[in-house]
């Protein structure tokens, strides 16, 4: 198995076809990156804004008033 | 008690624990797979002899056309399983699949396109085995569309699962399009029962990216289900505490 280009050149223009192949793998590892970060970040986004619901809940139910003040002002 | 897994498997949470342990390791797997093979196939494997270098699409074509046609197999047969047994998560991984799943479509549609302009002159053509996959991403895009259609969640999940079996007629269209309607798309290449038409110096790194893209797929759906869950359990205590841990 070797490499099936004469340099790199030559790599990236694939005797003219070059173009055609690289904005297909573009495309696709773009789409595959969307796949894989959007759920993650989706999530931690998710978790976050419950975190903060949850916080102002337990801290409205306590009889700390310092901490009502607190989460009140985190909105 | 041997039926507890399948039980456990329509439990949200324990679901989200368990994939927890699994996604480090399938994000890594996939990525990895699908390196080595994209290296391999654009810069090792030989130049076909008819194609020159434009057949290295191949590579990606071919495997997004498998994962979409697999991932509406996993998206109908799981609209099955929440009709016939009311599993919770069976719904949700019907909703997670079928934006992946239209994804995937949109791939193997998008490089089929691009390929077909150096090999045959033309980006689009009504060919049987393309316009057959033009219906599958209209289908995709019909099962998310159904599910933001009502009101109330149950309505939605049992249209769209409807929708997702009565859909799956056109599966096996796509399948033997190209031996029914010989017109320009070309017929598989790796077969499973006679020997398959491509030299084993592209084939091994084909077989490494259809691999890597089924990885891609599992760890894209778990993902996603994950994501659902999060948001149809907000009220639970488990995803509170995990919130607050968080």
């Amino acid at each position: 198995m070797q490499f099936q280009f004469d340099n790199l050149s030559e790599f990236f223009n694939m005797a003219g076809h070059g173009p055609y192949v690289w904005v297909c793998y573009l495309v696709t590892f773009i789409a595959i990156g969307y796949l894989l970060i959007a759920p993650i970040r989706t999530q931690k986004k998710l978790l976050k804004s419950y975190k903060r619901q949850e916080q102002v809940a337990q801290s409205e139910n306590s009889d700390a008033p310092a901490s009502v003040t607190e989460a009140k002002q985190s909105w | 008690m041997a039926w507890t897994w399948f039980h456990q498997l329509g439990s949200p949470r324990w679901f989200y624990e368990k994939s927890t342990a699994w996604l480090p390791w399938l994000i890594s797997i996939a990525l990895i797979l699908l390196a080595v093979g994209s290296i391999w196939g654009l810069g090792f494997a030989p130049a076909d002899a008819k194609q020159g270098n434009s057949y290295r699409i191949i590579y990606i074509h071919v495997p997004a056309a498998f994962l979409a046609l697999a991932g509406y197999y996993i998206m109908a047969i799981s609209g099955a399983i929440g009709m016939i047994w009311r599993m919770k998560v069976s719904f949700v991984v019907l909703r997670a699949a079928a934006p992946i799943g239209a994804i995937l479509t949109f791939v193997s549609l998008f490089t089929g396109a691009v390929w077909g302009k150096p090999t045959w002159g033309t980006w689009w053509v009504w060919d049987a085995r393309i316009t057959s996959m033009l219906i599958l991403f209209f289908l995709y895009l019909g099962v998310m569309a159904l599910q933001n259609a009502f009101e109330s969640e149950d309505a939605a999940n049992k249209a769209s699962a409807i929708l997702a079996l009565v859909g799956t007629v056109n599966i096996p269209i796509i399948y033997k399009s190209v031996d029914w309607w010989y017109t320009l798309h070309q017929p598989a290449t790796i077969k499973f029962t006679e020997a398959s038409t491509i030299d084993p110096s592209m084939k091994y790194p084909l077989l490494i990216m259809v691999i890597g893209f089924y990885v891609l797929y599992a760890t894209a759906l778990i993902l996603k289900t994950r994501t659902e869950i999060l948001q149809k359990e907000r009220k639970a205590k488990w995803v509170k505490d995990l919130a607050l841990a968080s």
